[in-house]
């Protein structure tokens, strides 16, 4: 059964980065990809869009925000977390 | 101190998408104003306005760059590519390191603020694009044009609304002028024909519903366009080393606050500037030939404007032309100085006056040689352009055939 959350990740990914979805890997980091950090912020936008959640990240300070973005794998796992909390 | 010149002209407004349309229409005396096509518009009560037509964003950049550029800063990179262009300037090393760009804007990303607020407020969106402020902001097109050129050097906006690219225009010259800068890009845009844009204009109840008439006596107000134009002005000596094709000499400018009002002009304001403009190029009133007036097609402008250029020209007053484009490319607010620059490059270059259109019944208060509604053949060897800003700050630039 395709994983639906997974898939629309990495189609947004992907717009950011300008690749075929076919080019992102679940365990490539954002930096592999080239994702900047106004793509990032883009992404998270793009994502809460979708989701219809909210994302708490603070581009001050990534590493501290409760959302994981250090690879394509950890974000998906993350917006599945929001999903199961916020109800979207 | 450096004598400055120009040697890139680019724009896009109502009346073409390119200097030489421009110019071509300002010649035939066109009209670019006509009934605006946005949301909302029959909740307005003026619906005209100089838009820019047949215009598609998507054509020119990519979706990244529309995701970063509003209008007013998409009109100032195809505007500053046909300037750059035409100079045939690369900037590197240290040309780049001391070139920079002043540009004037008064309302900045106007439609930016406007999408996103109906975005907040009417549809109940609880969250915005993440570039909104960048997007927005009154520098970011300058910033953008930096950032495409590789211009380091000095480089801001200036916001003093009707008055913002002239007075960008003079920063540029005399930074030029001065040595600070071997090139400095410069000119205006403006993008404010929105809904929110112009119901703000309404307000004010100076907004023409149906035509811009300056100096005529059945004049009913100002109609606003949109777009933008840019130009390099470069190191006299450094054109004339690389060969570059010089359009125009800029010989002087000044600036002048009347200190009195909000939104009424002031006679005496305008006329230190005007004056202040002539002493600071060395010209005499009998060396200026065509004054590109500011002339809105409101009452309080154009009778103040008359004034003040009768006070400081005396009887040649009567041997000058003066001329409002606006008539034509509608009123671009802090982007107007800068298309208005191209009737005076015009006028210079190919001696052809740029007219006043829609001229109808003579005014016995503007009583000068507003050069009514047909464009004419004259050698001139001066000119002015002036720009009086709400806020009583006004700003006059002189340029001499070169």
């Amino acid at each position: 059964m395709p994983d639906s959350v997974q898939e629309k990740v990495i189609d947004i990914i992907a717009r950011q980065a300008v690749l075929d979805r076919s080019d992102v890997s679940l365990n490539q980091t954002l930096e592999d990809l080239g994702i900047d950090s106004l793509a990032l912020v883009e992404s998270i936008f793009s994502i809460e869009e979708a989701f219809d959640i909210e994302v708490p990240f603070n581009a001050n300070n990534p590493a501290e925000s409760d959302f994981d973005i250090s690879s394509v794998a950890s974000i998906v796992k993350a917006v599945k977390k929001l999903l199961s909390e916020q109800g979207g | 101190m450096n004598r400055v010149v120009i040697t890139g002209a680019g724009t896009i407004n109502a009346l073409g998408h390119s200097v030489p349309a421009t110019m071509e229409a300002m010649r035939d005396g066109r009209c670019g104003i006509g009934e605006l096509k946005i949301r909302d518009v029959e909740r307005l009560s003026v619906r005209i306005g100089g838009q820019v037509r047949e215009y598609e964003a998507e054509i020119h950049f990519n979706r990244q760059q529309i995701s970063l550029f509003d209008r007013f800063t998409q009109f100032t990179m195809l505007a500053t590519k046909e300037a750059i262009g035409q100079s045939g300037l690369k900037f590197a090393g240290e040309l780049a390191v001391r070139s920079g760009v002043v540009l004037g804007t008064a309302g900045g990303g106007v439609n930016t603020w406007d999408e996103n607020y109906r975005s907040v407020y009417e549809d109940g969106k609880n969250r915005v694009h993440p570039f909104v402020v960048p997007k927005l902001m009154n520098n970011a097109a300058a910033s953008h044009v930096s950032m495409e050129y590789n211009l380091k050097g000095p480089s801001f906006t200036v916001a003093t609304a009707c008055a913002s690219s002239n007075h960008a225009m003079g920063q540029a010259f005399n930074l030029v002028r001065s040595g600070v800068a071997p090139v400095m890009v410069t000119g205006g845009s403006e993008s404010m024909l929105c809904f929110g844009g112009v119901k703000a204009w309404e307000g004010l109840r100076v907004m023409s519903k149906d035509a811009c008439r300056p100096f005529s006596a059945n004049r009913n107000g100002m109609v606003q366009g949109e777009g933008a134009a840019i130009f390099v002005f470069e190191d006299y000596s450094h054109a004339k080393a690389r060969g570059a094709d010089i359009l125009a000499e800029v010989v002087g400018f000044a600036m002048s606050s009347d200190a009195a009002d909000i939104v009424m002009p002031s006679k005496q304001g305008a006329a230190r500037s005007i004056s202040g403009a002539m002493t600071d190029a060395g010209l005499n009133p009998t060396d200026v030939g065509y004054i590109n007036a500011h002339g809105t097609g409101t009452a309080a402008n154009d009778k103040t404007e008359c004034a003040a250029v009768a006070d400081v020209f005396g009887h040649h007053a009567d041997k000058l032309m003066i001329s409002s484009t606006k008539s034509m490319h509608g009123h671009l607010i802090g982007g107007t100085g800068a298309v208005e620059l191209l009737a005076c490059i015009m006028a210079l270059r190919d001696g052809v006056i740029a007219p006043t259109i829609g001229y109808q019944e003579p005014d016995p208060e503007c009583a000068l040689d507003v050069v009514p509604n047909e464009a004419r053949d004259a050698k001139v060897t001066a000119v002015l352009s002036n720009a009086f800003a709400f806020g009583g700050m006004n700003a006059v630039i002189a340029l001499r055939k070169i």
